[in-house]
């Protein structure tokens, strides 16, 4: 039956008229064969449908890479394009194919490393400049004596200035081992201005090998060169990522540098406000999820913050009400009473959520980075986490400052007999404060959950951190806090190279504890009469 | 075949000694102790695997129990907290008189359990992937040692279908069961002609979240222009920060694939892994493997968790292997009674979830087949390789120098987990 189909099918596209027949039929067998079992024949049929520059093949091979071809019972494949079912041979879609008749073709890493070679190949005469870049690098990354050919060809036909250079300097990079000493000695005074850690090890080999003593010298200046250039790269990458972490110990701190820097409450349950923070960003996502156009889902953490501000500050004014009011001035029961608020507030969570991890997707302008230069990745999220934690202190400053409520709150917090003989009812001053702390602590949540895991724990791995940075800049200094988390950050990313990360870690702990002896109120002292005490 | 595991099952009671039998037969219920941290760090993980067990009782007890008893699991929390294991494990033990204990996760709990179990004469079943090097008789390992899985997931690495990896990273949390791993790993790496310069160890702290500084470093380590692969033995909650750092800095599998130890299906639920597709983990069983035995097990589990997204791992079927082989021994010995049970354990054979048997050895270990599979953009694994046949488990590993000549095997004439000259040795 399926063979009589078959043949009539065959004589119906045998009646229609169409150029390059004996090219379509070629094009349908390499097809067929993408589902193949083995992947050594895959890699072949790939080839093949490349090498027949179809401009179908394209799609194809980007389908199959992406992981959206699929194979039907009768072994005839199907692509699938915004949701619905392509024949890749006519270019039609094919109404009525359910999800479950198909199997996706599979791919492994090298198979998905040559259908990216081979795409490349097909997207270097690409009309956009962009697409042609992006070729040449995958190209570069092959280094094969065919793809210097056609990198040599691409050159010719050039004319964007930005693909030029990069083609050029590719090619410098494949001429750098030509027996011909002249092009060996212009290749690297091309790679001169390079910043690549590619060239770096390409020279270095070089020099190791090379007989002609002028190439030599002129190789191993532009090396030295390079390695200059790397380790300058090397610094302002190290300060990126000590200031990044500096911007995750500043935000898990804000909070605390409120309840314990301000209110003086020993407050261990302020990792959990992180964590109830971080909880809000995943029930808000999931309603997008549920509720919202899909469009919309970026907008969740936006949508995040004020919700994870209000519902921690929430939980820490019950907390303050119900228990911390009645422990004032009794240091030791507050630790011991928020830790086991702590415990509690973690097996609640574990028991509404359950114990694995919950997935908080990035937003799409928080996925990803920019290379900067010299194999150094700036990443988006660090990024917005920096600026984020900054307004999040100025913000919190200029409260402080300038609101009629932050200039009660210093006022209790210097000298409560006498804010209440001025009228400030004081107890709601510190439900306020408490819950501005848990508020802030929640909002870092929110910010937190964004690079690391959302469970249960979230919030132990911070409590610690947390205290360090409030102590080392001083109690009750928000200023401080940001030199003392800036400063921890910096100086940990530095050390991690040459320490490694555990030593690391231990020598900033050792760090601070001799700093303490030496400073015991911290980097930034508050002065006057209320310290005293 | 039937007839003979019977026969030396009943040798195997004979030889034993039948002391016991008769104390327990007074008994109506058997007891199943269960030893899972089912709050702390740890209960992330191993909440599942108390939920596995429960399963697998409701199962036998519907099916007419265990020896005409009815199978009573018995729950305890050891919160994560290593000494609190022995204690409860103690209490399992001499109060609650289990026959049988089905717990434990990490190496160390493992460890702080041990003397508890060889001083009582107990029984363990640990289901999860470890370091090696050790044997006790106390103890059936159900997880993979690392000549069942790293060793595999490298090889792969550096054949052709693996991308002819020729420069390492090794990169894992700071405890032993990474240490001991990558010390075998550096062994063997070495021992296939890879110098020093191509392989870099590194090791970061329980949890570490700040992933910046390792990336770049790894980055640059694969840019010196040979085939770099990095192999994770990362634990637990760093992981997620650890791959959102990966694709966050670009780097693709293509270019330097991850090949993690310590990532299963359910670590993943918790990531986004639309970046990751390609990324691989080496285990013994994959949820995506398609098999009759693993559908059902698949749908006993929904069914069991009234969740029909609850994903099921390797800890789980190491889980499943243990308790089935317990359960068989347990009837071939007509008995709980340990010793008779631990004669009647060797050579017992259950299906694996993913095909072929596996077959416990009488050093404590399973053989079992190894799969090495790629993450999907669904959370799922797909297996790009696998075993031909299965892989008998190394107690000792035969790449390290100090484990020259170690014997594990708990039969005559060796009887014992450790010895280079068996106890009974006639030579």
């Amino acid at each position: 039956m399926k063979f009589v189909l078959a043949l009539m099918l065959c004589l119906f596209a045998a009646l229609l008229p169409q150029p390059g027949w004996a090219d379509e039929d070629a094009f349908a067998t390499a097809l067929r064969s993408l589902n193949a079992d083995s992947y050594a024949e895959k890699i072949s049929a790939a080839q093949t449908l490349a090498a027949l520059g179809d401009p179908r093949s394209s799609v194809v091979l980007t389908a199959l890479g992406d992981g959206m071809l699929y194979a039907r019972a009768d072994g005839s494949l199907l692509m699938e394009a915004g949701g619905s079912y392509i024949d890749p041979i006519s270019g039609k879609a094919v109404p009525g194919v359910a999800a479950s008749d198909l199997t996706a073709l599979t791919v492994n890493n090298r198979l998905r490393g040559i259908l990216r070679g081979l795409q490349a190949t097909l997207d270097i005469s690409s009309p956009d400049p962009a697409a042609r870049l992006k070729a040449i690098q995958a190209v570069t990354a092959l280094a094969s004596p065919e793809s210097a050919e056609l990198l040599h060809k691409a050159l010719d036909h050039e004319s964007d200035p930005g693909v030029k250079k990069a083609l050029q300097s590719t090619l410098a990079g494949l001429d750098l081992v030509s027996p011909d000493k002249d092009r060996r000695l212009a290749a690297v005074a091309t790679l001169a201005s390079s910043t690549d850690r590619g060239v770096q090890a390409q020279l270095q080999s070089l020099i190791a090998a090379e007989p002609d003593p002028q190439v030599k010298a002129a190789a191993q200046k532009v090396l030295s060169s390079i390695d200059d250039k790397l380790a300058a790269i090397g610094f302002a990458a190290n300060l990126f990522q000590g200031l990044s972490l500096g911007s995750v110990l500043l935000l898990a701190a804000i909070g605390l540098a409120i309840t314990f820097g301000v209110m003086g409450v020993i407050n261990m349950a302020h990792g959990e406000m992180i964590m109830l923070g971080s909880y809000t960003a995943y029930v808000v996502q999931e309603a997008f999820r549920a509720w919202m156009p899909p469009a919309w889902i970026d907008l969740y953490l936006i949508v995040a913050l004020p919700v994870a501000f209000l519902f921690t500050a929430l939980v820490g004014i019950i907390l303050e009400r119900g228990i911390i009011r009645f422990l004032y001035g009794r240091p030791l029961e507050t630790l011991l009473a928020t830790f086991g608020i702590s415990l509690i507030l973690q097996q609640a969570v574990r028991s509404v959520f359950g114990a694995p991890n919950k997935e908080v997707a990035n937003p799409g302008f928080m996925t990803g980075g920019f290379e900067l230069m010299g194999g150094f990745t700036v990443t988006w999220n660090r990024l917005i986490i920096i600026v984020f934690c900054l307004v999040v202190l100025g913000a919190l400053a200029a409260l402080l400052r300038w609101s009629a409520f932050g200039l009660q709150m210093r006022a209790v917090a210097q000298n409560r007999p006498m804010a209440a003989a001025m009228g400030i009812r004081t107890g709601r001053i510190d439900a306020f404060t408490f819950g501005l702390g848990s508020g802030i602590a929640g909002i870092a949540g929110v910010a937190l959950s964004q690079i690391g895991n959302v469970s249960p724990n979230l919030g132990q791995g911070y409590i610690v951190d947390s205290f360090m940075v409030v102590v080392f800049g001083g109690v009750g200094s928000l200023w401080g806090t940001l030199v003392g988390a800036m400063s921890l950050g910096v100086v940990n990313k530095f050390l991690e190279p040459y320490a490694g990360a555990m030593l690391g870690k231990i020598l900033m702990l050792v760090f601070i504890i001799l700093f303490i002896q030496k400073r015991p109120r911290g980097l930034f002292a508050l002065k006057g009469r209320s310290v005293e005490n | 075949m039937k007839l003979f595991q019977t026969l030396v099952g009943a040798g195997a009671l004979m030889a034993a000694g039948s002391v016991s039998v008769g104390a327990m037969a007074a008994e109506d219920t058997i007891k199943v102790g269960v030893l899972h941290s089912l709050s702390g760090t740890m209960a992330i993980s191993e909440t599942t695997l108390k939920d596995t067990v429960l399963m697998m009782v409701d199962d036998i007890n519907k099916h007419g129990g265990l020896l005409g008893k009815k199978v009573e699991a018995v729950v305890v929390d050891p919160a994560s907290n290593w000494p609190l294991f022995a204690e409860k494990a103690r209490e399992l033990l001499e109060k609650q008189k289990v026959s049988v204990v089905f717990g434990c996760w990490t190496s160390v709990s493992r460890k702080s359990v041990l003397p508890v179990f060889e001083q009582d004469n107990g029984l363990l079943f640990y289901p999860v992937q470890y370091e090696g090097e050790e044997s006790s008789r106390n103890v059936f390992y159900t997880g993979a040692a690392p000549n069942q899985q790293a060793i595999p997931a490298v090889q792969y690495l550096m054949s052709k279908d693996g991308g002819e990896v020729k420069r390492w990273v090794l990169e894992g949390t700071d405890y032993v069961y990474p240490r001991t791993t990558n010390k075998i790993l550096e062994a063997f790496l070495k021992a296939q002609g890879v110098k020093d310069e191509d392989i870099m160890v590194n090791y970061t702290p329980f949890g570490f979240s700040d992933w910046q500084t390792e990336v770049a470093k790894i980055k640059q380590f694969g840019a010196a222009g040979k085939k770099t692969a990095v192999v994770s033995t990362i634990n637990g909650d760093a992981n997620v920060p650890f791959y959102k750092e990966l694709a966050n800095q670009g780097i693709k599998a293509e270019d330097i694939p991850v090949v993690a130890f310590s990532v299963g299906e359910e670590e993943l639920a918790g990531i986004d892994t639309k970046n990751l597709v390609g990324h691989l983990a080496a285990w013994n069983y994959f949820e995506s493997v398609k098999s009759p035995e693993n559908d059902a097990f698949i749908k006993e589990w929904h069914a069991y968790t009234k969740n029909d997204k609850r994903t099921t791992n390797d800890p789980m079927e190491a889980t499943y292997i243990g308790f089935k082989m317990w359960t068989q021994a347990v009837e071939q010995a007509g008995t709980t009674d340990v010793d008779a049970v631990r004669q009647a354990m060797y050579g017992q054979k259950v299906k694996n979830l993913t095909g072929g048997t596996a077959v416990m050895n009488t050093n404590h270990h399973l053989s079992k087949p190894v799969l090495i599979g790629e993450i999907q953009a669904n959370g799922q694994f797909q297996t790009v390789w696998k075993t031909k046949d299965v892989i008998k488990a190394e107690a000792w590993s035969s790449y390290l120098a100090e484990d020259k000549g170690k014997i594990a095997d708990w039969t005559y004439p060796w009887v014992c987990g450790n010895c280079t000259t068996g106890k009974y040795a006639a030579q």
